[in-house]
């Protein structure tokens, strides 16, 4: 008799459209597969925010954090089985690789677990991809090189981690950048991880070797390495392109005041992992109308509107944005066509 | 027992510890894998089932053929610092050209496993300390596996993949590969007797040089096994996760050394265990990640813990090895 009322209840809310499926006592897991540079730890900390408040809200029962000890793939893969056997009801990724975790992913499609990836996504069908325009942003970089430095040059590019799909995506974006304008010469390139000391050890490495080159194309993470790598060669500041990550933006702010240094600054906001949450929340919540690949906008800064973004950003952070439930179905909704 | 100085010991009784703590030694790698598993147990009854094992344990079976590999080199006093690097580009020959052109793949497996056996002899000849060379060998590795698969991607041969998704009856795949690894490891090194030349030449290779081994001979079977076994990982590896990633192996070269160690393995004098560096690798497989998952451990304490569990797991073999000297 309970189940039945149970059942007309439950067809009476679908008949009605508006009113969905509760979530309050659904459990959303985040696996992250490395929390090692400023970006993730912003990365983490929004998604904290957001979701503790979740949880106070009775929105969700649960948002577990499960972070790997290395940024290996098979430990990862383990943990998203282990989180199956958990039996949590979403899990939402941040993934060491886009492919190779996809038979642990299919596991827990296959144990009816929602999956949403975002930042380092999957690419199994069945999960949820948040994705940036990567390849983009790695063009607008040149484009925007090519307003400061109108008459070209040399360029030195910083790759970050090797073997990515990210870094995949933004080399290949500089590359139709640099083909669209003839007038710029990669000359040089090293990997800075995305980390700042990594880079500024990279690009001290290879200085002494280079021609002059008049603008830097990176990553994120890696501008204010290379700007202490310059100036520790004593050799003329390039054209930097930043990252959105606190001591960029500074670097950028002085040397701004100092001779009215211009720049751009481009990167995914790590509040994204609070929009794959929501998303993780709205599929649980009954919503079949998602499509698979949502795309949002990277964070970009110019050289107007950065100062004002800039005290905004904890000390050693990332600038970032954190979805509200309204913002995320808008988000959701602006990918539906 | 205070009242017999140490002297006047009864020579039996010096045997019977010794043998005791030898015991305990074999034993102490089964002991370690029922207390993970006793605690995942508690943490998480649901885990132990037909089903939770094979999700728990399906990515342990790579870690325990890299761990036999490095079993092998460790066995002949050496230490391979590149078999992480190696199984990646294994995992990224088999995504690739394993699948598209199987007598390339083959080919360049056959030909990875000759690099070890060559490895082995340079190592000999020159008398070049194992990790500098495997140091460098790992970065030339980890080079030609982005070479080949420059973003991740690829897909494993379906042969690999149904063989790896195998479901017998009653005993999960994981463990029937693990219990099928160690015997026919345990038999060729353990029970005949060129395996005991073999482990010969780590414990007393001037015994054996004067007894007219090859010890040349040895040090290229012992690394070429290294490459065998560094072969199957790969291959494994890549029938589980379905994909490649040229970074997908790196974590194993530090996890097999500890699983020979904690198998019951010695750096030196050839003293290997090939069951106790598979209970070792499935041991540290568990601790690493479903234990650590289900004790819900704040975020930023996690990676701690994690070494943190490596640590007590490892500090208990080392107290009982000391007991034993």
């Amino acid at each position: 008799m309970k189940k039945l009322l149970v059942l007309s209840a439950f067809a009476a809310m679908l008949a009605s459209g508006t009113a969905l499926a509760d979530t309050s006592g659904k459990k959303i897991a985040f696996s992250n597969n490395y929390a090692g540079n400023s970006w993730r730890q912003a990365m983490l900390d929004s998604y904290g925010i957001v979701t503790k408040k979740a949880v106070e809200d009775k929105i969700v029962a649960a948002a577990d954090v499960f972070t790997t000890a290395d940024k290996e793939v098979p430990t990862q893969a383990a943990q998203v089985q282990n989180l199956i056997l958990q039996g949590y009801d979403a899990i939402v990724i941040n993934a060491a690789s886009p492919d190779a975790l996809n038979g642990a992913i299919k596991q827990a499609c296959d144990a009816n677990i929602v999956v949403v990836s975002f930042d380092g996504i999957v690419t199994e069908p069945c999960a949820y991809r948040v994705v940036v325009d990567f390849k983009d942003m790695g063009k607008q970089e040149v484009e925007q090189m090519a307003k400061f430095q109108p008459k070209g040059g040399n360029l030195l590019e910083i790759r970050g981690l090797a073997g990515t799909s990210i870094d995949d995506a933004i080399h290949a974006g500089i590359l139709e950048g640099v083909a669209a304008h003839p007038e710029f010469k990669i000359v040089g390139s090293v990997t800075g991880d995305w980390d700042q000391t990594t880079a500024q050890k990279a690009v001290a490495t290879i200085l002494p070797s280079l021609p002059d080159v008049v603008g830097i194309v990176d990553q994120g993470g890696d501008g204010y390495g290379a700007a202490q790598a310059f100036a520790a060669a004593n050799k003329p500041r390039p054209t930097i392109i930043m990252g959105n990550r606190q001591d960029e933006l500074k670097w950028w702010k002085e040397q701004k005041e100092k001779d009215g240094y211009k720049t751009w600054s481009a990167s995914i906001a790590p509040g994204v992992s609070t929009l794959a949450f929501w998303v993780a929340q709205q599929v649980l919540d009954g919503r079949k109308d998602i499509p698979h690949d949502l795309l949002v906008p990277y964070l970009a800064f110019t050289q107007d509107d950065f100062e004002a973004a800039l005290p905004k950003i904890k000390e050693g952070g990332v600038a970032t944005h954190e979805y509200t439930q309204e913002e995320a179905i808008a988000a959701i909704k602006a990918n539906i066509k | 027992m205070t009242a017999i100085a140490p002297g006047t010991l009864p020579k039996s009784s010096q045997r019977g510890s010794a043998a005791r703590a030898r015991l305990l030694r074999g034993l102490l790698p089964a002991l370690s894998l029922a207390l993970v598993l006793m605690a995942i147990a508690w943490l998480n009854p649901r885990a132990i089932s037909y089903f939770g094992f094979n999700l728990m344990l399906n990515l342990a079976i790579p870690i325990a053929l890299a761990t036999i590999a490095q079993m092998f080199v460790i066995a002949g006093n050496e230490l391979d610092l590149s078999i992480g690097t190696f199984v990646g580009f294994v995992g990224c020959v088999t995504a690739t050209w394993l699948r598209d052109a199987p007598l390339l793949g083959i080919f360049v497996l056959l030909g990875s496993i000759g690099v070890y056996a060559l490895l082995g002899a340079l190592i000999h000849l020159r008398n070049l300390p194992s990790i500098v060379v495997t140091l460098g060998m790992s970065f030339v590795w980890q080079g030609l596996a982005i070479l080949i698969l420059p973003k991740p991607g690829g897909k494993a041969p379906d042969w690999l993949l149904s063989i790896m998704s195998f479901k017998p009856p009653y005993i999960p795949f994981p463990i029937l590969a693990a219990l099928l690894i160690a015997a026919v490891v345990h038999f060729g090194l353990m029970r005949t007797s060129y395996g005991v030349i073999l482990r010969g030449s780590g414990g007393n290779a001037a015994a054996l040089r004067r007894a007219g081994w090859s010890l040349l001979k040895t040090k290229i079977v012992l690394f070429a096994l290294t490459g065998l076994f560094g072969v199957l990982s790969g291959m494994a590896l890549i029938g589980i996760t379905t994909s490649a990633d040229a970074n997908i192996g790196n974590g194993y070269t530090l996890l097999s050394i500890a699983g020979v160690i904690l198998g019951g393995g010695e750096f030196v004098g050839g003293r290997v265990s090939p069951i106790g560096a598979v209970l070792g690798a499935l041991t540290l497989a568990l601790a690493a990640s479903p234990l650590l998952t289900f004790m819900h451990i704040p975020p930023d304490w996690q990676v701690a813990a994690n070494g943190a569990i490596l640590i007590i797991v490892l500090a208990a073999r080392v107290l009982i090895s000391r007991r034993e000297r």
